[in-house]
């Protein structure tokens, strides 16, 4: 008796073609040969190649991939300990004020971070000298922003993992701080791995903020990208799009493929080992 | 057990109650370690998002000048001016930027509960594998760069566009009276920003409604059901009303953000009727007066504190809700 929901199927293909279809037809045009970004004029791959000859291009790439990875890295640090202060210690002095501002540059609007953020690293500066406006500057402000994503992602981990393993571990007679190491680490291993992933994509992604702490020569590929579409879609701008869209996307899902993967045989380990003790 | 959570003891100031360490390693097994993994990202978050805004919050009580810094104070007490605020409310320019930027971020907020419900609420209802690819589905496209799906819809709303040109005819089938021309005018105009927030933030609307619908008891359904409920009735008085904290986290989490938006707004909107975030930038970049552009970040806060406590204290709620 039960009726096909028709409605919600519906809502779904519309859904996802609404997510697709923009990117799709952008796929599709980085491969027109028209100059005309808009206009199909047949197929070829020379936007591509062009790309690869465009110094500026690779430069702004290289220098947003190493922000992204020491920002990601740092990020990850300071964000799984940020996580492991909210899920596991519950009343220290200043709690409350502490949770308010991990969470609160999830809502902030970027254009009150990135104010904020470089007028205070020209007050720095001029107090003590550092921070030099550029590399330095983008890396502490993707640090920051991205540091409350790192600690959402991991303090869910923790607040759902079961705490009779640390128990267990304590009570055979470890010091807390191997049980860290040698067991809540390795378990929360996989949010953590997912919390760097995400402060990589986002630090590669940011405009706002990359905007307002920039110094000069220091262009990110983001920034390169808006100020080239500011003025117009262009076959070249889809080709580098084509690229980091495929790339980000396949690394996503590949990575989205492998933590489930692992998290069933998880399972299953756990399975057996309640089968096998019975 | 002990060793990992006396916290409720040790952590209120009251150490004296633990015993004494007798090597520096037992210290640092007891405490050294805890405190640093709470004061590092502490003290980070104190030093570069507190200091900031009070930095801001200086620089609005300040005057603009030309010179190196572009701002100066007053020599005696109370040092500050409130003029840059009330600059704001005398030019045209800036109300009219906070109430473009309200307006539009509640309509894209009004349409992406109405494109993210049906949706969450068919993920939530499909079968576990299906599940599971249409998550992903969602998730994908929040994690690909969010400035290229902006230049995938300025691609499609141009007016030569395959898109643009199809949708022209057929509303021109239809409507002969209201459509004329082979394109309409979609890029830079408020529709084409509605729609590039609408796109970009769809996913931070489906995931917390799909959050909620998916913990939603169905028995209650069938009870309904049973005592002759329609489908529909179900769906009005049980599933909404259940969903409600799942629709006001989406909600916020889509219209706090799409207030303060910048880069959509600069790239589809039109020049001539800005919103808050891009009067911000010019204010910052252009006119490079700090003062005035601080005065605009503050007061932008001031109007988003409101929608910002209702997100906390529903994001409180339920974090309570799941740990007892």
């Amino acid at each position: 008796m039960k009726r096909r929901p028709y409605f919600l199927i519906f809502a779904l293909i519309f859904g996802y073609a609404f997510f697709y279809v923009p990117i799709a037809s952008m796929i599709f045009y980085s491969f027109n040969k028209s100059r005309l970004a808009t206009v199909w004029g047949g197929f070829s791959t020379e936007w591509y190649g062009k790309l690869l000859d465009n110094q500026q291009v690779l430069d702004a790439a290289w220098l947003s991939l190493r922000i992204a990875f020491v920002s990601a890295t740092v990020a990850t640090i300071l964000g799984t300990m940020a996580g492991m202060a909210l899920a596991r210690f519950a009343g220290f002095r200043g709690r409350t004020l502490f949770s308010g501002l991990v969470s609160a540059p999830l809502v902030m609007p970027e254009v009150i971070t990135g104010i904020s953020l470089v007028l205070f690293f020209i007050a720095l500066n001029g107090m003590i000298g550092w921070p030099t406006r550029g590399f330095t500057t983008i890396t502490l402000a993707h640090i920051t922003f991205s540091l409350s994503y790192v600690t959402v992602v991991v303090q869910s981990r923790l607040a759902s993992m079961d705490r009779a393993v640390e128990e267990a571990a304590m009570d055979l007679g470890s010091k807390p701080l191997r049980v860290l190491f040698d067991v809540t680490l390795p378990i929360i291993a996989p949010a953590i791995i997912a919390g760097w992933l995400l402060s990589f994509t986002l630090s590669l992604d940011d405009v706002v903020i990359t905007a307002f702490t920039n110094g000069p020569g220091s262009t990110t590929l983001p920034l390169y990208i808006f100020s080239k579409v500011r003025l117009g879609v262009t076959p070249d701008m889809n080709a580098l799009a084509t690229i980091i869209v495929v790339l980000v996307g396949s690394g996503v899902a590949l990575a989205g493929w492998i933590m489930h993967r692992a998290e069933k045989r998880r399972e299953r380990d756990v399975q057996m080992a309640i089968a096998a003790n019975k | 057990m002990a060793a990992l959570a006396p916290t409720a003891q040790a952590g209120q100031g009251d150490e004296s109650r633990l015993p004494k360490a007798h090597s520096w390693r037992q210290w640092l097994d007891r405490e050294a370690w805890r405190k640093a993994i709470i004061a590092i990202p502490y003290l980070w978050l104190l030093f570069f998002f507190i200091a900031p805004f009070l930095i801001v919050l200086a620089i609005s009580a300040g005057t603009s000048q030309v010179g190196i810094p572009p701002v100066i104070w007053k020599d005696t007490f109370p040092f500050g001016t409130f003029d840059n605020y009330v600059f704001l409310t005398q030019d045209d320019i800036y109300w009219q930027g906070y109430l473009n930027s309200l307006r539009n971020a509640a309509i894209s907020t009004f349409f992406a509960l109405l494109i993210g419900y049906p949706m969450a609420l068919g993920i939530a209802r499909a079968s576990s594998t299906w599940r599971n690819v249409l998550l992903l589905l969602v998730i994908l496209p929040f994690w690909t760069s969010f400035l290229l799906r902006v230049y995938a819809w300025i691609g499609l709303l141009g007016n030569t566009s395959w898109f643009n040109r199809g949708l022209t005819s057929i509303l021109a089938t239809f409507f002969p009276f209201w459509v004329t021309g082979d394109h309409i005018q979609m890029m830079n105009t408020n529709f084409a920003v509605v729609l590039g927030i609408v796109y970009s933030y769809l996913p931070f609307m489906i995931l917390p409604l799909y959050a909620t619908l998916e913990k939603l008891d169905r028995t209650l359904d069938e009870a309904a059901m049973d005592l002759g409920s329609k489908p529909w009735e179900v769906f009005k008085d049980i599933t909404l009303p259940l969903s409600l904290p799942g629709i006001i986290a989406g909600a916020m989490l889509v219209f706090i953000p799409a207030t303060g938006e910048y880069v959509i707004p600069s790239l589809m909107g039109r020049g001539d009727s800005p919103m808050i975030g891009r009067v911000l930038a010019d204010e910052f970049f252009q006119n490079r007066d700090w003062p005035v552009a601080s005065a605009v970040a503050v007061a932008l806060l001031a109007v988003l504190v409101i929608p910002i406590m209702i997100y906390n204290f529903f994001q409180a709620r339920e974090a309570r809700r799941g740990s007892t």
